[in-house]
């Protein structure tokens, strides 16, 4: 019988067959923690009783959601974070240097790992054909301490997703429509797999971001097959070296196969206050937005700043509407300057702040106050997520963010491409 | 033990529990309890009594990984969350941290209820309707955590994930 990608990979991390439903203990390659999870996971090491970490190069705690520090508190905890890596050899990944998912995807992933991170979204890494996913802080740490994690293997549902994208849509209007289809339970404990010629053909930035909000929908895992894109994002980072084909099985046996026809899809924009609440752009109406926010683990790659910069040029910011841009990571902060992509943004009237989660979670840089209205395109909406409990967030790929502060309401993106 | 049933409905999500915008008290656990379910129910913290259980819809503790939801939970003197269903990183933080988290139909639990739950026997006993419901069975790997008091615990004594089922 064939096996998914999912079976595949943890069958080779126990070292024999695996059946969906199954709890297996396997062997984890690359286990990381942020600022927020990080301190309590670090402290779950101690507890029980380890001085060290079982594989310090590929442990990882990121400095990247209170980048830099706004409060004393969570400098404290940065503090510590440093502390506890220079103890143990871990590494510590700097204030500036990005978010975890988008900084291990350029550096340390590699298709067919089993990745645990204690950050929900650590799935993004299933667009390079590894088993990542999310845990609490006490599972990372037992990953730190003893190099293991216990999982259930899950079932897969298949996404087949075909035809070109219409001009104007792309990998986020894919996922925010799945989500809205499925709804933000209808994977949960599952793995989904992405394949169709749509996807043979997305980029490693269109898989990103689907793979990242797979945790919206419920998901375990959301994994890619390692192909020829794969391929070519590796030798981008230097990493050919990490590439190694995989797919599941033609005869691989799923629990369920979702089609998309990708010629059939609109933008589309995730309403107040859940992600599955999906409306088309069309079906959207009159929406005045106060900030628009570009950036995060979900869309804060060079693609998605260029998308955003070749819509915005030579336009200006709606004067009603503040937008604020995050780079992912330093490298990609950098390549956006170097191709004059964020001279564009800020020539348009954006703000660029230091590679990080930024505003995604309420913290610091753009903070919603109360009846605000944000376009943003990080992964997730819910009720006071970004600051006020009576502001409301709106989800949309860059292209939407871009159209939408040009004109200070929800905009179509189609108009300007 | 018999405890009182906090109602809330469905897509309870981790923001909800304990909203990002805390971050900064993380690391001190005690304050940031206080500020358990703030906008969803003001004053939760200060109401709630040792014993008390919280029943709520589906997808229970959806999104962040956030482990504090849980534990703000169980340091506000909860003994169990029972759901119709739960989101699956914020379940196995709840084993994780020995708070029983359990899968029933929770349509007939009425806000205030008395209820008395027997973890293995799987069933609830429901005082104002005087009827007992049976719950899907706890898997054994989170019995298995939950009887070595917690995942830091189980390390502890194995040095070793001892988890295969
Ligand atoms: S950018 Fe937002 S969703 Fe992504 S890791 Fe940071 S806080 Fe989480």
């Amino acid at each position: 019988m064939g096996k998914t990608l999912a079976e595949k990979i943890l069958g080779a991390h126990v070292g024999r067959e695996v059946k969906p439903g199954e709890i297996v203990v396997v062997k984890t390659d690359l286990v990381y923690a942020q600022d927020g999870t990080g301190p309590l996971a670090a402290r779950r090491v101690q507890e029980m009783g380890f001085e060290k970490v079982f594989n310090p190069s590929k442990t990882i705690f990121f400095l990247d959601h209170a980048a830099p520090s706004p409060r004393f508190e969570l400098s404290n905890d940065h503090n510590f974070l440093r502390g506890f890596a220079e103890k143990t050899g871990c590494r510590i990944s700097e204030v500036g240097n990005g978010i975890s998912h988008q900084v291990v995807a350029e550096n340390d992933v590699r298709p067919g790992d089993v990745v645990i991170g204690a950050d929900s979204h650590t799935c993004t890494g299933g667009a390079l054909g590894a088993f990542a996913t999310g845990v609490g802080s006490t599972d990372a740490a037992v990953a730190m301490a003893i190099g293991k994690i216990w999982l259930r293997v899950p079932e897969t549902l298949q996404v087949v997703v075909t035809g070109k994208l219409p001009t104007g849509v792309f990998g986020k209007d894919i996922i925010l429509h799945l989500i809205g289809k499925i709804g933000a339970s209808g994977a949960t404990y599952k793995a989904l797999e992405f394949v169709g010629d749509t996807i043979e053909h997305l980029d490693m930035a269109g898989r990103m971001t689907i793979a990242n909000m797979a945790v919206e929908a419920g998901a375990k895992v959301g994994l890619f097959p390692s192909d020829a894109i794969t391929r070519k994002w590796l030798n981008q980072m230097g990493r050919l070296g990490d590439f190694k084909p995989l797919a599941s099985d033609s005869d691989a046996l799923y629990e369920k196969t979702i089609e998309i026809n990708a010629e059939t899809l609109n933008p589309t924009i995730a309403c107040p206050h859940q992600v599955d609440n999906t409306r088309t752009i069309e079906e959207i109406g009159e929406v005045r937005v106060d900030q628009v926010y570009l950036g995060t683990s979900c869309n804060g790659r060079l693609e998605d700043l260029q998308i955003a910069a070749k819509i915005l040029k030579g336009k200006k910011v709606h004067p009603r509407t503040r937008m604020i841009v995050t780079p992912g990571s330093r490298s990609v902060y950098l390549e956006a300057l170097k191709d004059g992509t964020m001279q564009v943004l800020i020539e348009a009237g954006a703000m660029a702040l230091p590679a990080g989660c930024g505003a995604c979670v309420g913290l610091h840089e753009g903070v919603l106050g109360d009846g605000e209205v944000c376009l943003a395109t990080q992964p997730r909406n819910f009720q006071g997520r970004m600051g006020s409990p009576n502001s409301f967030i709106y989800l949309g790929s860059p292209a939407v963010a871009a159209a939408t502060a040009i004109e200070g309401k929800i905009a179509d993106p189609r108009k300007y491409l | 033990m018999k405890g009182r049933v906090w109602k809330f409905g469905d897509a309870i999500s981790t923001d909800h529990i304990i909203p990002g915008r805390y971050f900064y008290l993380r690391s001190n656990l005690p304050e940031l309890a206080k500020h358990i379910f703030e906008y969803e129910r003001p004053g939760f913290s200060e109401r709630v009594t040792p014993g008390d259980v919280i029943v709520a819809g589906q997808n229970f503790g959806q999104g962040s990984s956030r482990e504090h939801a849980a534990i703000v939970i169980k340091m506000n003197g909860i003994q169990a969350v029972i759901a119709k269903s739960f989101a699956r990183i914020f379940y196995r933080n709840c084993f994780n941290n020995g708070l029983p988290a359990v899968i029933c139909d929770t349509e007939r639990f009425r806000e205030g209820d008395e209820i008395e739950l027997f973890l293995d026997e799987g069933k609830i006993i429901h005082y104002p309707r005087s009827e007992t419901i049976s719950f899907v069975s706890i898997p054994p790997v989170m019995k298995r955590i939950l009887e070595d008091g917690g995942l830091v615990e189980h390390v502890k004594k194995y040095k070793d994930l001892r988890l295969d089922f």
